[in-house]
């Protein structure tokens, strides 16, 4: 709810009827200096986005524009600098896809189901300790959830690293953000609809399974999308916990799997004398970037075209 | 159908706050009461505990009996969900389900209590819409979403909805004080019509909805803020509203307080 | 929405017909159906807090082992040679802490003022898409972060750096540090923490501004305020405790952002000099950890790292609740 005064410029305001009510020059001035310092702070903050934008696209389009890029793996690559091959990022994109949607298949239910908790049920003690370690999650950086999973999965268990760790370790990235957006939408259902459905002698889960949630729905796609994009980007837990390979791998469970950012960075310390290398790089950002604002811009179409009105 | 009410000795709080305090009634069956009274007086709070509604707020309870003809609806063991099957209520707002439409909000409480077949339904459907007098107008977009309707038209949607799943008792908790007067009316004329299957207790803030549906009404009122709100009488309408025994009463419908 | 931080303050205000925040009500039966539900929705929470007592836990064994071999003062030593066993965290945790205030330092006064905009300047058909273009700074991935600081950024940068600790170099954060080259140093670290943060700080601040009392809001105006003394008046004041709170998730989301870091910050050589400027090179922990994977060994080696991974949970843990109490205390402030 914002207040819309734009229509009233200050500057004009102080001489209705030719009156002068005391807004003398100083003040005016200084509403006109925060006025545009305010629209030049929203301006600047323009420049990195269409900066980094520009740079991804123009230096990685061509790149991803070619259909070796969808349909090949980087399988035999030879050593940098003799190797004129850029060939495709299949094996990365495939990884980065099904790394993503294992977190999702573990991390939405559980975020949902907190929601719910929080909610629905949530009161006292427990309902405290549960929000406050979801805003405590949240907060977690990406790198000590990934040195966690390591912690668990191989210092103490002692097992070998697969591509489902990584999952593991974005579970922690996902599951406050879609708990957060859930509980959001949750909140926005109104209690008539509750009530309307508990007096006729609806049971409350089946009040909340057929009333609350089909009325929140949009919304909670939307922030699974959001959350989704989020984890697909994440770098910094792969780098610990993801092995990286040449070769297409479907089995989240068994042999390396290579993701978009491993990729990228098995490429980073040849790009500065090796154009092939660098258009790997470039190319594997612009589709991470890509991929991510795609399914970012999409989950926000889906909450704004399909939100049910009450 | 329709059964008798009687309330002995009912305080209702909540947590350690007494809410309303030492209320005995009768209601009779296929008849209709209003509840009327200043705001606060706790009218709403008790019609709430006819089905056991107040006890989805945190804290709420009774002490008392309400009996529906022979049953105890507090007594131990006794299913709050059950009872609302068999007490409706019809609420201040109009509220039908967003994302339904006009067919699936009639038949949503059948539905969410596992009825499934369609013959059933359907006619259900037109049962109720027709029981609400609004079959005619809705009959050719069942399938349209409830929302769009007008608010009297979604007040009766919501009246249908309340009376698919065959209850005894009708609560309304001032059914009408979001509408305009004619919607009003058409409320107004419906509640005359349901009265002969249903037993129905309105609470309205509106005396003259009061005097012009009621067969009985009681008066409700209030100490003092933060006291519990009592019932001071109940009597046929007309004697409440021509010669009520009670001067609080008659301060409250001739308009010196309230 | 502010969905795609992770974080909002939504459960912290009232509802908008000013009912508290539903929290949950007593509907539920004895009946079946309902006690699997309802425990599956108290089991997930619990999973949850189960999520982060088993970090603390895990991370706390892991390391105790390895502090205790560690040959120099864990805190104190600037050294970080983990096959020797001899590691301090103190360089690190300087190179952190500091890339990260400053980064806020910078970002809140843009947060606050894109805030405003989104909030009270922006024409109503530019405020909507202008938030979720904020927004999508928030979904750019923090590696393609790293790589357009250290390829585009920082050469460009270089001249700039030198020119600020040519004019400034007086002040020890400015100093000139000629071992680190190529404009990869702790103050080019800062401005891209700065981006990356500056949406997760804005979402949350607009928030707060937005629900700033429309009634003072006019008061202020009617007295013949003008636009920004009516802000100064009615908004800003409001808004404080969630800028406070929204700065903190900034600190915390900066303190432990690896990648961009660790492309864009050149390392320091072992027997560097201490320096205060931001015109050094150097490590965070987070990027120290992802850097090193390959040397996770086992024992002591592995432990080291965790210790250092410790050290940050911890410090994020701390700026988090900061940011939560501080929520808190409004809440109960505007109850």
């Amino acid at each position: 709810m914002s207040l819309d005064v734009k229509d009233i410029p200050a500057s004009e305001a102080g001489d209705l009827g030719g009156i002068d009510h005391g807004k003398s020059g100083i003040r005016v001035l200084k509403n006109n200096i925060a006025t545009v310092l305010i629209w030049a702070a929203f301006l600047i903050a323009l420049i990195p986005l269409v900066w980094i934008l520009w740079t991804v696209l123009s230096k990685g389009l061509s790149t991803i524009l070619t259909v070796t890029w969808w349909q090949k793996d980087q399988s035999g690559v030879g050593a940098p600098g003799f190797d004129t091959n850029v060939r495709g990022a299949r094996h990365a994109i495939i990884g980065t896809l099904e790394i993503a949607a294992a977190t999702s298949v573990i991390a939405i239910p559980i975020a949902v189901m907190t929601a719910i908790y929080l909610v629905e049920y949530g009161r006292g003690k427990l309902a405290r300790g549960v929000s406050f370690m979801v805003d405590i999650l949240s907060g977690v950086p990406s790198i000590v959830a990934g040195l966690f999973i390591y912690a668990v999965w191989v210092t103490f268990f002692g097992w070998k690293l697969n591509a489902f760790c990584s999952s593991l370790a974005l579970v922690l990235l996902m599951v406050p953000v879609v708990c957060r957006s859930t509980e959001e939408m949750l909140k926005l259902v109104p209690n008539e609809l509750r009530e309307a459905s508990y007096a006729l002698g609806v049971p409350k889960w089946k009040t909340i399974v057929k009333v609350v949630l089909p009325t929140s729905f949009s919304g909670i796609v939307t922030g699974s999308l959001l959350g989704f994009a989020r984890v697909a980007g994440e770098t910094a837990p792969l780098l610990i916990l993801a092995q990286y390979t040449q070769f297409l791998n479907y089995n989240l469970f068994s042999g390396n799997m290579a993701a978009l950012p491993t990729l990228i960075n098995v490429n980073v310390p040849n790009m500065a004398g090796d154009q092939v290398s660098a258009d790997r790089v470039w190319g594997a950002a612009c589709t991470l970037i890509l991929l991510v604002l795609v399914i970012n811009l999409l989950g926000r179409l889906i909450g704004r075209l399909t939100r049910v009105k009450s | 159908m329709g059964k008798r009410i009687d309330v002995k000795d009912l305080n209702v709080f909540y947590g350690d706050f007494k809410a309303v305090e030492g209320v005995s009634m009768t209601v009779e069956p296929r008849s209709v009461t209003a509840f009327i009274g200043p705001s606060g007086c706790g009218k709403s709070t008790f019609l709430r505990t006819l089905n056991r509604m107040h006890e989805v707020i945190p804290g709420g309870h009774v002490q008392g009996k309400v009996m529906l003809d022979d049953e105890d609806l507090y007594a131990p063991g006794v299913d709050p969900v059950a009872v609302r099957r068999t007490v409706g209520m019809v609420f201040q707002r109009p509220n039908p389900f967003p994302t339904m439409s006009i067919r699936d909000n009639v038949i949503a409480g059948l539905r969410l209590n596992g009825v499934k077949n369609k013959k059933v339904l359907d006619q259900k459907v037109e049962e109720s819409l027709q029981g609400a007098n609004l079959w005619n107008e809705v009959k050719d977009r069942l399938n349209k979403p409830g929302a769009g309707l007008s608010g009297g038209q979604q007040q009766r949607l919501c009246i249908a909805r309340a009376i698919a799943v065959e209850p005894q008792v009708l609560l309304m908790d001032e059914p009408c004080s979001a509408l305009d007067p004619i919607s009003t009316l058409a409320i107004e004329d419906l509640i005359g019509k349901l009265k002969e299957q249903y037993t129905i207790v309105i609470v309205t803030h509106n005396m003259q909805q009061a005097a012009r549906v009621s067969d009985k009404t009681a008066f409700f009122n209030l100490e003092a803020t933060g006291k519990p709100g009592n019932l001071i009488e109940m009597d046929d309408t007309q004697q409440i509203f021509n010669n009520p025994s009670k001067k609080a009463t008659e301060d409250y419908i001739s308009g010196r307080f309230g | 929405m502010s969905s795609s931080t992770g974080a909002s303050l939504s459960d912290e205000l009232p509802d908008p017909d000013g009912r508290p925040p539903l929290r949950g009500d007593d509907a539920n039966t004895g009946r079946a159906g309902d006690k699997v539900f309802g425990g599956l929705a108290i089991g997930s929470g619990i999973v949850v807090i189960a999520m982060v007592v088993l970090i603390a836990i895990f991370l706390l064994f892991q390391a105790i082992p390895a502090i205790g071999d560690d040959k120099v003062n864990f805190l104190t030593s600037r050294e970080w040679n983990v096959s020797g066993r001899r590691f301090g965290i103190l360089q690190m945790l300087w190179t952190t802490v500091v890339t990260s205030v400053v980064a806020l330092i910078i970002a809140v006064p843009f947060a606050v003022a894109i805030a405003l905009f989104l909030t009270h300047y922006a024409p109503r058909w530019l405020a909507g898409p202008a938030a979720t273009v904020i927004d999508l700074l928030a979904a750019v991935p923090s590696i393609v972060y790293g790589l357009w600081g250290v390829i585009i950024v920082a050469p460009k940068s270089e001249g700039l750096q030198n020119w600020l600790s040519d004019v400034l170099g007086w002040f020890p954060l400015f100093a000139k540090v000629p071992s680190v080259g190529g404009g990869t140093t702790m103050f080019l670290v800062s401005i891209v923490l700065a981006i990356m943060v500056l949406p997760i700080v804005t979402a949350l601040t607009r928030e707060v501004f937005s629900q700033a009392p429309a009634a003072h809001q006019e008061a202020a105006l009617a007295l013949g305020a003008t636009k920004w003394e009516m802000i100064r008046t009615a908004v800003l004041p409001f808004g404080k405790p969630g800028i406070i709170s929204a700065s903190m998730l900034g600190l915390g989301r900066a303190l432990g952002e690896t990648v961009a870091v660790l492309y864009i910050l050149s390392a320091l050589p072992d027997s560097s000099k201490w320096t205060w400027s931001l015109f050094n090179g150097g490590d965070t922990f987070a990027a120290k950890i992802a850097n090193s994977a390959s040397e996770f060994t086992g024992g002591t080696s592995t432990g080291a790292y965790i210790a250092a991974g410790l050290v940050l949970f911890i410090l994020t843990f701390v700026v988090n609740a900061v940011a939560r109490v501080v929520i808190e205390r409004r809440k109960a402030f505007s109850e």
